[in-house]
């Protein structure tokens, strides 16, 4: 996996400049079925901001009222300073490369990326000047006049790209762009991606399922849950610090022990958990009652083995069940005293090194206070 | 898969295309050779009303006669050329009619929530329940002098005197063209339903007007439906003779009623015989086209 991007540019972390997409308490019912409910979201100039979520968790629904394609129940949706919310698509300054890529099957490569163009006011010489440049852009000059039909899948997504992009809208929406890639094409071309967006300046908002992908290449992730907005966050305050149940288990694989509140002060607190049979002692910044039920979540790969257990907090003892070798990790699930499984996470560092863990064996497991969250809901 | 079983399959699917060819031999190419050999007879007045080719005479020499005469009687005689031409004019003026009645159903029906497309197919094909002969006659009702349409225009006091369409070109066009509209109908209704919508939604997010979404993406699209229902209604009108026989007057000269007035007030079978291979050979042009069609929607649909 790759290393969150950081910008220099962080823009939608001055709250002063006008969001180029403000939703507004944007709903859209199917009839009893509530797609998106109640969403308010704020996207900056310059985002690569992902919308993720399962299946049927309401983020094309958002991503086609983005587009015009669907009208909100309710809500407002602003572009640029204007009301878009009844605003027909072909009125929209925003553009959309969708998943099954839409080429028009009757016209060539450069006949589909001109045919936005028409109502530009371009003429015949800028707008041949506006195509060639795009396909050089997404390199595919060559396939000029080629018919859909004659190209490959990633030749195909590299031709809606290019259509799309080729008015130069202000937002560019995304429908699981690389979703009918393979794996190898799907890497590469997220980066090349990311790479066009910075070069363009264009705002993104892509639709994905793949944490993956939303990890890789955006600024900004909002996850969605049941047509609501159930974390919005840079993808490493996402991973470090999930806000719910639901974030932590959708993004990576996490411990997750209940327990209840027995002290806390203004950035600690003390949990008693049954299931690790001892205390924790967990950073935090949110309001915490005594008594109250949290749940206490640790990444697999933030747990140390240590020499001996001293019986103090964030320190629990179990034996080893199973080991899966991934090759860069060795995955490690334990079972506790009181029956509760959780794994730990161990580089390889070695080649062939003889495995210091063996199954059946006791280890004793400890982690940092910052290395774990609270979780309220 | 084993040698044994692969031979096995490969005869089996060789036996399976042959029956399409068998039927083809037996009720087309045959017929028609028939047809291709009365053409080149001449006529005598006996039973079958034609000369065989092939005449023994008593000295033992055998002759056969070939009389291409009919074939040249065909160019010669400006009343089969009229009548080809006849033929051709209605059919081409009934299929362009035709598309411009049957595509705005045939879109309504696509488009139509899914709930009531079938109704509103059923309606299309409800005609074809009835006997064709007994609607063209209810159309002698509805035409004529003292018939329903001229009273009904008469009472709404929009004319005095009764219009007379029976036995006039236009009925011949409003019968040609309430027979055939339905088999223009089905097959546009099946390109158009088949239409992914979101080409549509793709040419609206670049900034196409509803027109403009309809006449680049539409109507491209759905021409594999444009040109076989449009082959579907120009075939068989060439050779309509039903409609121009009780809806037409004497001035209708279409290559149906021809066909029938040499065939059978003329017992000049060899004549029609050889109209019949010319209207053939007329209608394979089309015919190829629709071909070339089809096998250009496939390639661009196994993409």
């Amino acid at each position: 996996m790759s290393q969150p991007r950081t910008l220099s540019n962080q823009s939608w972390s001055a709250p002063e400049e006008e969001p180029i997409v403000q939703i507004r308490n944007v709903t859209k019912r199917f009839g009893d079925v509530y797609a998106v409910d109640d969403i308010s979201l704020d996207i900056h100039r310059g985002e690569f901001f992902s919308l993720l979520g399962a299946s049927g968790c309401g983020k094309t629904t958002l991503l086609r009222m983005l587009a015009g394609f669907e009208t909100p129940t309710a809500g407002r949706i602003i572009i640029d300073g204007q009301d878009m919310t009844s605003v027909p698509p072909y009125n929209r300054p925003v553009n959309m490369m969708f998943q099954s890529y839409a080429l028009f099957p009757h016209m060539t490569v450069a006949q589909n990326i001109a045919y936005g163009l028409k109502n530009e006011p371009l003429n015949r010489a800028e707008r041949r000047e506006r195509v060639t440049s795009m396909m050089s852009l997404v390199q595919i000059q060559k396939l000029a006049d080629r018919k859909p039909h004659q190209l490959s899948g990633g030749q195909r997504q590299r031709v809606a790209l290019a259509r799309a992009l080729a008015k130069q809208p202000k937002i560019l929406l995304l429908d699981e762009p690389l979703g009918a890639l393979d794996k190898k094409l799907r890497e590469q071309t997220q980066f090349e991606l990311v790479n066009i967006q910075e070069r363009l300046g264009i705002t993104f908002i892509v639709v994905t399922h793949d944490q993956e992908e939303a990890m890789t290449m955006s600024s900004r992730i909002a996850l969605l849950h049941d047509g609501r907005a159930e974390q919005v966050d840079s993808p490493r305050r996402m991973y470090e610090f999930p806000s719910t149940l639901y974030a932590a288990n959708f993004i990576g694989s996490v411990n997750l022990f209940s327990g209840h509140v027995i002290s806390h002060e203004k950035d600690m607190a003390l949990i008693g958990s049954e299931e690790t049979g001892g205390e924790l002692l967990v950073h935090h910044s949110q309001p915490l009652a005594q008594g109250m039920p949290v749940t206490v979540a640790i990444r697999p790969e933030k747990i140390r083995v240590t020499d001996t257990g001293s019986g103090g907090a964030n320190q629990v003892t179990g034996e080893i069940k199973e080991i899966a070798y991934l090759g860069d990790v060795s995955i490690y699930h334990v079972d506790l005293p009181s029956g509760k499984r959780m794994q730990f996470t161990q580089s390889n560092v070695l080649a062939l090194a003889e495995q210091p863990l063996t199954w059946g064996q006791e280890v004793s497991l400890t982690w940092n206070t910052h290395s774990c969250g609270v979780l309220t809901q | 898969m084993s040698a044994a079983l692969r031979t096995l399959s490969a005869h089996s699917s060789r036996l399976i295309v042959a029956v399409p060819w068998f039927w083809l031999a037996l009720f087309f190419v045959l017929p028609f050779l028939f047809i291709l050999k009365i053409s080149l007879s001449e006529p005598q007045l006996a039973m079958p009303p034609y000369m065989d080719w092939v005449r023994e005479f008593e000295d033992g020499l055998l002759t056969i006669t070939l009389n291409f005469g009919n074939y040249v009687l065909l160019f010669e005689d400006e009343l089969y050329r009229d009548a080809l031409w006849g033929s051709f004019t209605v059919a081409s003026i009934s299929t362009l009619l035709c598309l411009l009645l049957g595509y705005p159903m045939a879109y309504a029906i696509a488009r139509a929530p899914e709930h009531w497309r079938m109704p509103l197919l059923m309606l299309i094909i409800l005609p074809f329940w009835t006997s064709f002969l007994l609607r063209v006659y209810a159309w002698i009702g509805i035409l004529k002098d003292n018939g329903l349409l001229n009273q009904l225009l008469m009472s709404m006091g929009l004319i005095e005197q009764p219009l007379q369409i029976l036995h006039t070109p236009v009925a011949v066009y409003i019968g040609v063209v309430y027979s055939y509209l339905p088999f223009l109908v089905l097959p546009l209704y099946a390109t158009l339903i088949r239409l992914d919508n979101t080409l549509l939604e793709a040419a609206a997010d670049l900034g196409a007007r509803p027109a403009r979404q309809f006449f680049t993406v539409t109507l491209p699209q759905s021409m594999p439906g444009i040109v076989a229902g449009s082959m579907l209604v120009f075939i068989p009108v060439m050779g309509e003779f039903v409609i121009p026989d009780l809806l037409g007057g004497p001035d209708t000269l279409m290559v149906g009623k021809l066909m029938w007035i040499e065939f059978f007030s003329n017992k000049d079978w060899p004549v029609a015989s050889s109209l019949a291979a010319i209207l053939l050979l007329v209608l394979i042009v089309p015919f190829v086209l629709m071909r070339h069609y089809e096998q250009r929607r496939q390639a661009e649909e196994e993409a």
